[in-house]
């Protein structure tokens, strides 16, 4: 059986979506999983992976733990050490950081933001974008240990039951980076890529203040994070780490509401995969419709609001 | 200071995909192309650090030689010569070939900074930065956002799940490049006379050894086909309606 080692991120003691998804997305193809993880709370974290799709989990410890490059050595070292055959994590800002240095130290190729992860006999084989969605590729690899990322919210979480055998691994190497400090983000603040459900705003929006509107329709969702255009980023109406597409985020929500947004192919490319497309524009003509499995023609001030309000009348009622 | 900037010439982002009827591969033959978006943030960084402490910009470029007209743009923006290692199956070139390859030049040309885009736009791993410093031994962040750097050291800060971490790294480094970074300059007509005088070298590249193998690349599934549920306010009930039975995300 084909066993990989998966980096599991963690906050507050639990384990993040995205970490368990990859841990489902290697179970699914049928892997063995040892999960690895790092920072305070580790050990914490690790117990609450039974039925995850981990059977194991090793600790990282050591002073090195804020420096990506000796934490990468050290997992390098768990793949070895363990006998594994690959490296998986999710494609988070760690994850993928991550996941190259580590498979640089297996020398071995990595497939990023996977969409699909499947196994014939012994060998793995990955599906992912190229061109941020416009071409499916199916890879395979002849390395000799077989890394990857997984995209977020497109693998399910293993819901089963079991216990983890926790040991400890020393993070060895000298660090040549350190983080010295985090600034961070509210609790409630989900990120774009992360969130189950993302609104996102456009030029059409009219001007910064009437984001109000879609921070309080993601609110009326309660699981949702904001996103936006480029052409809304680059007017300085909304930060850069919300813009979504080809150069910003690539998300897969399983749903996405795209208000006041023309569908430019480089939008496109960054949502295109999520589960349900809901497009409000003004234009029955937006290219944005072409993607959309449901759409409402008319202004975004005026629908917005109103949908905002429907939204927590249904979530009330339960 | 030895300057280095990685920059890949990829498909324009409007550019219209065709793929080879077997599925073995895209038509490349009449595809536009430019300098990734987010390498053009990092030659500008490798130039602003540079009229900062001083030294020399590298634009150095795997790819094939008649990309040379996008990496003479390089030299219009501000770097001061340029290599290609040149390599016409470029864009089928895995993370990890591309990353050796690029860290043995990197090795040749005695750099302390490597700046890269924190992805490349045609095959979106975003793992050659931290490969190459892996290989290299040096530091690494990645997808920065804001920075500022000394002789032997500096601090960056990169936009992660949990908030804004700071980096402190050590030279050598290799930093990769976020939006938000800093603005890339255009050309101006100075720049374009100037460039035609700098040095662009062409040299090949160590093997590939390549190890990804591609099975088939097909364009994406067409979405289902969706509808218009409506105009304007009134349309909201029957929206609600199709989000809660039909795609039962509500
Ligand atoms: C190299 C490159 C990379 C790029 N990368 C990205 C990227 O990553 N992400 C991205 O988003 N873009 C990207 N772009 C930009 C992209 O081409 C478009 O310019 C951008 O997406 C347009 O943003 P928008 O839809 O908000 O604005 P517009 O195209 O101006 O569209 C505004 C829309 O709002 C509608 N509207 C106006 N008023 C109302 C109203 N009152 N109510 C409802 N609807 C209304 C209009 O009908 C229109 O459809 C990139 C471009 C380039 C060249």
């Amino acid at each position: 059986m084909t066993t990989l080692v998966v980096f599991v991120e963690h906050s507050g003691g639990n384990a993040r979506r995205g970490s368990l998804e990859a841990l489902g997305a290697a179970h699914a193809a049928g892997c063995d999983c040892i999960a690895v993880l790092a920072g305070a709370d580790a050990a914490q974290a690790a117990q609450t992976l039974g039925g995850s799709g981990a059977t194991k989990a090793v600790v990282l410890t050591g002073p090195a733990e804020h420096s990506a490059d000796a934490v990468a050595s050290a997992m390098a070292e768990v793949v070895g050490a363990q006998g594994a055959d690959g490296f998986l994590a999710a494609s988070t800002h760690h994850g993928q950081d991550l996941a190259a240095r580590v498979a640089a130290h297996l020398d071995s190729v990595l497939f990023s933001d996977c969409t699909g992860l499947t196994s014939e006999g012994d060998s793995l084989s990955v599906q992912r974008s190229w061109l941020a969605g416009k071409a499916i590729a199916q890879l395979t690899s002849t390395a000799p240990a077989f890394c990857c990322t997984t995209r977020l919210n497109v693998f399910e979480v293993c819901e089963g039951e079991g216990s983890v055998e926790v040991s400890e691994h020393a993070i060895s190497a000298e660090p040549k980076t350190r983080v010295v400090s985090i600034e961070a983000k509210g609790d409630s603040k989900l990120d774009v890529k992360e969130a189950p459900v993302v609104v996102s705003g456009g030029r059409g929006m009219k001007e910064a203040e009437h984001f109000s509107l879609i921070e309080d329709l993601a609110a009326a969702f309660g699981n949702a994070a904001v996103g936006a255009s480029r052409a809304v980023v680059d007017t300085g109406w909304r930060p850069h780490s919300e813009q979504v597409g080809q150069t910003g985020k690539v998300v897969a929500p399983q749903l996405y509401v795209a208000v006041g947004i023309s569908g430019a192919i480089q939008h496109l490319a960054g949502m295109r995969t999520s589960g349900t497309i809901v497009a409000i524009n003004k234009d029955a003509e937006a290219p944005i419709f072409k993607v959309a499995d449901y759409g409402i023609v008319g202004d975004a001030l005026e629908i917005v609001p109103a949908l905002a309000e429907a939204v927590r009348a249904v979530k009330a009622e339960g | 200071m030895n300057i280095i900037a990685c920059v890949k010439r990829v498909p324009t982002t409007d550019a219209e995909v065709r793929f080879k009827a077997d599925a073995s591969g895209l038509e490349t033959d009449s595809l536009p192309y430019m300098i990734s978006f987010y390498d053009e943030i990092a030659l500008e960084q490798a130039v602003l650090t540079k009229e900062a402490l001083g030294g020399e910009v590298t634009a150095l470029s795997l790819g094939p030689a008649s990309g040379s007209k996008e990496i003479r743009e390089c030299l219009a923006k501000g770097a001061d010569k340029a290599v290609i290692l040149t390599d016409d199956e470029w864009m089928s070139s895995d993370c990890r070939a591309t990353a050796k390859r690029l860290a043995a030049a990197i090795g040749e040309l005695d750099a302390q900074l490597v700046f890269m885009g924190r992805v490349a736009t045609d095959r979106d791993n975003a793992a050659v930065g931290p490969m190459c410093a892996t290989y290299l031994g040096w530091a690494c962040v990645s997808g920065v956002i804001e920075m500022e750097c000394g002789e032997d050291k500096g601090t960056a800060k990169v936009e992660t799940e949990n908030g804004i971490e700071t980096v402190e790294f050590s030279l050598p480094a290799v930093i990769t490049c976020n939006k938000g970074l800093n603005t890339p300059r255009y050309a101006g007509l100075k720049g374009i006379m100037a460039a035609k005088k700098k040095p662009l070298e062409e040299q090949a590249p160590a093997e590939a050894d390549g190890q990804a193998v591609l099975s088939t690349v097909i364009a994406p599934p067409a979405r289902p086909e969706g509808r218009i549920v409506g105009t304007g306010a009134e349309a909201i009930p029957a929206l609600i309606d199709a989000l809660r039975n039909e795609a039962q995300v509500l």
